[in-house]
């Protein structure tokens, strides 16, 4: 068992990956309540927490169920993560890529999960199954259908607007 | 010859911006004190000898910790000992941050804060205890206060509750000074004590 490091520690590590999930998964204000929320369940949670566990994984996992929580306060049924609600139009903060961002956001779920815990998490196609409840191959394969589709919807060109100018 | 970068690469770039982050920070800390799930608390103050971390647990005031101690392994030794929940959260320091800046400007003499004297156990505990009542400008010697604290031979001992004091500059270790009128060690390095002295002499 190692020891466990201070909290700020864990903030500064993963803060800005589990906000590209919540963004991933909610509009911007709902994201930002969905982090806010992550990171204060895991804070009283933290001493408990096994040593060997994958710090990532565990807080993504935390993040998925309280996007579904605002989700399910939006929509007032118990679906889990159900249909996203629409854009509450505020700009997207720090925002490079809006395209993109609202592309992920209007993936089908499993689809949407996939390519946000993956490629926005960094995590591990098994670690994904676990946190999403499938199998690694299912996953696998929903995260590939999720990047056909965005590469459709963004016409096959994933170019920023700096490069193309570049 | 530009490349055009793949999606999945575009994803794995996709930022967040700083200032989103520091205002969720801020966001956490709040919380986290509402909800009492914030065992220490800390920040730093820039001072005369060099940048101070302030650490506190809901009972006070729980570290005082110079730059050369390592900021980040003092966080770390807490983290191990106390508890792993530690957040900047400079809003439970504001007082001490207060009250520091006024030690440094001349401007009071005396800490009126609570202190969590945790870390501090058995001999070592009363030693800091009778540090406490060293006043401003006075200075005393490791002897002295070996026998205040009812161990006269354990000049020692005096010696390394002084060096192990977690919280100096408000609980004066540096006006102790050896018996045969050196300055003597200090945690934050001599430099730091003579200065401390000479702040105190009104002459800074």
């Amino acid at each position: 068992m190692g020891p466990m490091k201070p909290f700020e520690q864990v903030v500064a590590d993963h803060g800005a990956t589990v906000l590209r999930v919540c963004r991933a998964l909610l509009p911007p204000a709902d994201a930002d309540d969905a982090w806010s929320e992550t990171f204060l369940s895991a804070l009283a949670a933290y001493p408990r927490l096994d040593a060997t566990a994958s710090v990532e994984g565990w807080l993504v996992t935390i993040a998925r169920r309280k996007a579904i929580d605002q989700l399910r306060a939006r929509s007032r049924q118990p679906v889990p993560v159900a249909e996203l609600p629409e854009d509450d139009g505020r700009p997207e903060p720090g925002e490079a890529r809006p395209d993109l961002w609202a592309a992920v956001r209007a993936l089908p779920t499993r689809q949407r999960e996939a390519v946000a815990y993956h490629y926005l998490g960094g995590l591990p196609h098994t670690e994904t199954a676990a946190v999403t409840g499938t199998t690694a191959a299912a996953t696998r394969r929903a995260a590939a259908d999720g990047i056909r589709n965005l590469r459709r919807t963004l016409g096959g060109d994933a170019t920023t607007r700096q490069e193309r100018e570049a | 010859m530009t490349t055009t970068p793949t999606i999945e690469s575009s994803l794995t770039h996709l930022a967040v911006d700083t200032a989103d982050l520091a205002r969720l920070h801020r966001r956490l800390e709040d919380a986290a004190e509402r909800d009492g799930v914030l065992d220490i608390a800390y920040t730093t103050v820039a001072t005369p000898v060099g940048d101070l971390l302030l650490a506190a647990t809901t009972d006070g005031l729980l570290r005082v910790a110079f730059d050369c101690e390592g900021h980040d392994a003092v966080l770390a030794a807490l983290a191990e000992q106390v508890s792993p929940r530690v957040l900047r959260s400079p809003a439970r320091l504001e007082p001490v941050v207060r009250e520091v800046e006024e030690y440094f400007a001349g401007h009071r003499t005396g800490f009126d804060l609570r202190l969590d004297l945790r870390l501090a156990r058995g001999f070592r505990r009363s030693v800091l205890a009778h540090l406490r009542e060293v006043a401003y400008g006075a200075t005393t010697t490791y002897a002295a206060l070996a026998a205040a604290a009812g161990s006269p031979r354990a000049v020692r001992a005096a010696g390394s509750a002084c060096a192990t004091n977690p919280l100096p500059v408000v609980v004066p270790c540096h006006r102790v000074l050896r018996s045969d009128g050196h300055v003597g060690q200090y945690l934050g390095g001599v430099q730091a004590k003579e200065r401390l002295l000479a702040l105190e002499r009104g002459a800074a």
